[in-house]
């Protein structure tokens, strides 16, 4: 099994959640972070204290899918979150050692 | 209001005296039946007085906790509130009776106790307005002074936000109103009243050769039972060195001696909630028609102009801050248009009884540029922390407003030209106004404030710092003020 790890721009969120939903994936966790790659953040101005802000607010997706299927989720991802421009993200893909449900108590490969 | 010396007119009116002017005896002793309040103006003033407190909260708290960062909200919105509830109850203890009742010998000054505890008010004793003949029951009069006495030190906590010490600024609070507030008010605001001043001038003129010095004596004993600044013939309808300029520099003054806070000019610290904040500016400004437009004490024809010259002075101070913004720094702000408005507000405040209509919209062009140059270049040239600008805003303001004022008030320019109560006792008409005269007497009111609150505010200020310390530790500022002064979390999420 392996963790893809996909930081995206928000507005992709609902694009990707829906071609992973078409690989028969079920499930996903998204955290809301701030990041930046390549990408510039911009300058805000409050009555005269200028900040510049470096980070940009981005999606986080975690999903867990089994070893077999990593190819064609990462080409499912990178097709739906692609803008062309600057800060569409990145996905890193980890090991993952052991997977149990919680309800039923399977494991690995049919907890996913 | 400036009144003129009886002494050019006596030879003329007592010419007339017999006849014309034959005083009603009741007026010419000082125990008269009590006068019934008009009910019309009774019930303007209540609702101007509410819309005062309703400046101070939610107006202030908001529109100050919008521009802390999260961690601060509460403890912005508890600095105002508990200010309010300690000053309300400070000022129908004594400070009421500071500010206005005769002072005996420091009467320039200060008033004296003899209305402390309220001993001598109830329902049924009078407030004088600026019309002979009208009055509004006491204690209106009492509660809408008191909510001007509750904003004003409220004022103060935008300078040293984020880092004064729950504890601390109750008792700053309490020892500032009474050194600092009190006295003010009393010297820009205290006086006879036009009954008072028209039975003077009354019995001064029907006075025949042998009871005239007696008269001359009295009316003069009229004449000087007031503050200094109002002897000084200076102009301050509303407040603008009573509660802009004083709280202004008492603000610039506490802000230098706590300290900038941690991480400033390297930390980022935005406001958290400039919804929050404009919510609390528009707040402000509807409050404020209670504020400019009640300090006229009445519900008449003076109300009105007090009214449209309090709400395009600010359109046009909105409007300029925006454009100036626009122009230096490439995009017009929500921040910089509150900032205006406030500005505007704070500009209009001394003049609005005073100024025309059109001037009123200079007053608000002009003071916008002005204003944003103190809270962006100068500001950031000395490097001081005046956290939420209460010096640009309400000292510079105020200061530009209180001068404009001796400008804006003169007939020729569309003014409501200077009161004159002696002339013609009983009726109010319009005195001479001399502008050089005009500017001298406000140039002395803002001097007198800029020196007795700055300088006091610095005394009061070091004081409790010896004695409790005005900054929470380190790691309680950096924790913020919310959970360490006040155990609580603004926001759950």
């Amino acid at each position: 099994m392996k963790l893809i790890t996909a930081v995206i721009k928000p507005f992709k969120l609902e694009e990707v959640r829906s071609a992973l939903t078409d690989l028969a994936l079920q499930g996903m966790t998204v955290t809301e972070v701030k990041g930046y790659g390549r990408q510039k953040g911009h300058t805000e101005i409050y009555r005269g204290a200028e900040y510049a802000v470096s980070f940009l607010p981005k999606i986080k997706i975690e999903v867990v899918v089994p070893a077999a299927q990593v190819d064609k989720a990462i080409a499912a991802i990178q097709r739906s979150a692609k803008t062309g421009q600057i800060g569409d993200g990145k996905i890193f893909v980890s090991p993952i050692e052991h997977t149990v449900r919680i309800r039923t108590g399977e494991a690995d490969e049919d907890a996913l | 209001m400036k009144f003129r010396n009886l002494a050019r007119y006596a030879g003329a009116l007592a010419a007339l005296g017999a006849t014309a002017l034959l005083i009603d005896p009741a007026l010419a002793q000082t125990a008269a039946p009590t006068p019934v309040p008009n009910k019309g103006d009774t019930a303007f003033m209540y609702t101007a007085t509410v819309l005062v407190l309703l400046m101070t909260v939610p107006g202030l708290a908001l529109f100050y906790g919008g521009l802390v960062r999260t961690k601060n909200m509460l403890s912005m919105f508890m600095q105002v509130f508990a200010t309010l509830c300690l000053v309300a109850l400070l000022w129908v203890f004594y400070g009421y009776s500071l500010a206005f009742t005769n002072g005996g010998a420091l009467n320039d000054f200060v008033g004296g106790f003899s209305k402390a505890f309220l001993k001598g008010v109830d329902a049924t004793t009078v407030a004088g307005t600026f019309s002979n003949g009208v009055y509004i029951p006491e204690y209106v009069y009492i509660v809408f002074q008191m909510t001007f006495a509750c904003i004003t030190p409220a004022l103060i906590l935008g300078a040293v936000a984020e880092r004064l010490k729950f504890s601390a600024m109750l008792v700053f609070m309490g020892l500032w109103v009474t050194f600092i507030y009190f006295p003010i008010a009393h010297m820009v605001w205290y006086w006879g009243g036009p009954d008072a001043f028209a039975s003077a001038a009354k019995a001064l003129a029907s006075a025949t050769a042998d009871t005239k010095a007696q008269a001359q004596s009295a009316y003069d004993a009229v004449m000087n039972d007031a503050g200094i600044s109002f002897k000084w013939g200076a102009l301050d309808f509303a407040g603008g060195t009573v509660v802009h300029i004083n709280a202004g520099i008492a603000g610039l003054v506490g802000a230098l001696i706590l300290g900038r806070r941690i991480g400033y000019g390297k930390e980022q610290m935005p406001p958290h909630s400039l919804v929050n904040c404009m919510i609390g500016a528009a707040l402000l400004w509807v409050g404020w028609f209670g504020f400019n437009v009640g300090s006229g004490l009445e519900a008449n024809q003076f109300a009105g102009q007090v009214f449209i010259n309090t709400f395009v002075a600010t359109a046009a101070a909105a409007l300029s801050w925006m454009i100036v913004e626009w122009i230096s720094k490439g995009k017009p702000s929500a921040l910089g248009l509150a900032s205006g408005v406030v500005a505007g507000l704070v500009a209009i405040t001394p003049a609005c009884g005073f100024s025309g209509v059109m001037g009123s919209i200079v007053l608000g062009l002009v003071v916008s540029p002005i204003c944003f140059l103190f809270c962006s270049a100068i500001k950031s040239a000395l490097g001081y922390d005046d956290s939420l600008d209460v010096f640009g805003v309400h000292c510079i303001g105020g200061i530009i407003g209180a001068l404009a004022t001796g400008l804006l008030v003169n007939p020729d320019w569309g003014g409501a030209g200077i009161a004159d109560y002696v002339s013609k006792p009983g009726e109010m008409v319009a005195g001479t106004y001399d502008m050089a005269t005009q500017m001298i007497a406000q140039f002395k009111a803002v001097s007198m404030t800029l020196l007795w609150s700055g300088i006091g505010s610095a005394i009061i200020f070091k004081l409790v710092d010896i004695v409790i310390g005005l900054r929470p530790s380190e790691e309680r500022e950096r924790e913020g003020l919310d959970i360490t002064d006040h155990g609580e979390r603004a926001y759950h999420y």
